[in-house]
């Protein structure tokens, strides 16, 4: 009987030190986020650029049904969203591109530490951000927009090449989509 | 057999002062008007679910448990609602751009339809948390309606 108080209350303390550990270790991340966020600081089309291409690499991972690589380039993503710089547009252009930052980095963020099943419910709602954020900033690339009609009631998603190489299934339904739309 | 005494009289001590660490409760007087039930018009049943199931983590209001008074578990369930309100915070819902509504709401289905939501932990101890088949029907199809007016 002793011997399981004294085991659980040694449970008791450990737990409790590993929770204030977590707290500091959390604090010492978002400090050198943003060290990061200071490094980057080129024009804002250069920006637009960073994020288009983390959005095109965590697309391919998913192509390639590749949850790993595809979590790494949602944090990626999510430290390219941070760093854009919206001072060259209007006040109108900027209330809607904080709102399209700001839910883009939501979906990065969760990319980053999900499986590939909820990766994908993600990205096609990061699309849609991707597609509304390029609108307003536009690209120096020219952009397909790509739909699949199976995945959840319809589902688009951006791409480089005008051949369709669909995330949402992967290789179970590679070249399942069609083009709808070109960029710029 | 000494050592082991000791050690275990000390242990037995920091569970004694760690019950004297203050904890903070999540506990609002202000009726917020960005609440998610100011928000759209919900109806009764639904809020029903969202007050027992969603509430005590993603609200400024937690229902707290008499085991709440007791360290370390007051701080798993600090850290859990702090974690749950930084994801959805259903008191200020109102305050989302419409975008974000529109993504936290896909999610909030999502999450009620794989099964996700209310965790598991949580609706183990609040059996009344627990979300039947019938409600979650309810929930995701009311869900989807207000995300197709948005």
């Amino acid at each position: 009987m002793k011997n399981l108080k004294m085991s659980l209350a040694a449970m008791l303390l450990v737990g409790s030190l590993a929770y204030a550990q977590h707290d500091h270790k959390k604090m010492k991340t978002s400090h050198k986020m943003g060290e990061k966020k200071m490094m980057v600081n080129q024009g804002h089309d250069m920006k637009t650029e960073a994020i288009l291409n983390d959005y095109f690499n965590l697309k391919n991972a998913l192509v390639n049904d590749d949850g790993k690589k595809a979590a790494q380039a949602g944090s990626k993503l999510a430290i390219s969203l941070k760093a854009f710089d919206m001072k060259a547009y209007t006040a109108e252009q900027q209330k809607e591109l904080i709102d399209i930052i700001e839910d883009a980095t939501e979906h990065a963020e969760h990319i980053a530490k999900s499986d590939i099943g909820h990766q994908r419910e993600h990205f096609k709602t990061l699309s849609v951000d991707m597609t509304d954020l390029v609108a307003i900033t536009g690209t120096k690339h020219t952009l397909f927009e790509q739909f699949c009609s199976m995945y959840d009631k319809g589902s688009a998603w951006l791409s480089r090449s005008n051949e369709v190489r669909n995330p949402y299934y992967g290789s179970k339904m590679l070249k399942c989509g069609k083009v709808q739309k070109e960029i710029n | 057999m000494k050592i082991v005494k000791i050690l275990g009289l000390v242990l037995v001590a920091a569970f004694v002062v760690i019950q004297f660490v203050p904890t903070s409760l999540n506990q609002s007087d202000v009726i917020s008007t960005e609440d998610f039930m100011s928000t759209y018009k919900v109806p009764q049943q639904i809020e029903t679910i969202l007050k027992t199931s969603c509430y005590d983590c993603h609200s400024n209001n937690t229902k707290y448990p008499w085991y709440n008074k007791i360290q370390p578990i007051a701080w798993v369930i600090e850290d859990h609602v702090k974690v749950g309100k930084e994801e959805l915070n259903l008191s200020e819902f109102g305050s989302y751009s419409k975008r974000r509504q529109k993504s936290k709401l896909k999610s909030i289905g999502s999450q009620i339809e794989d099964g996700e939501m209310p965790l598991s932990s949580y609706a183990l101890i609040h059996r009344d948390a627990k979300i039947s088949e019938d409600e979650k029907r309810l929930m995701v199809e009311w869900i989807n309606k207000i995300i197709d007016s948005l």
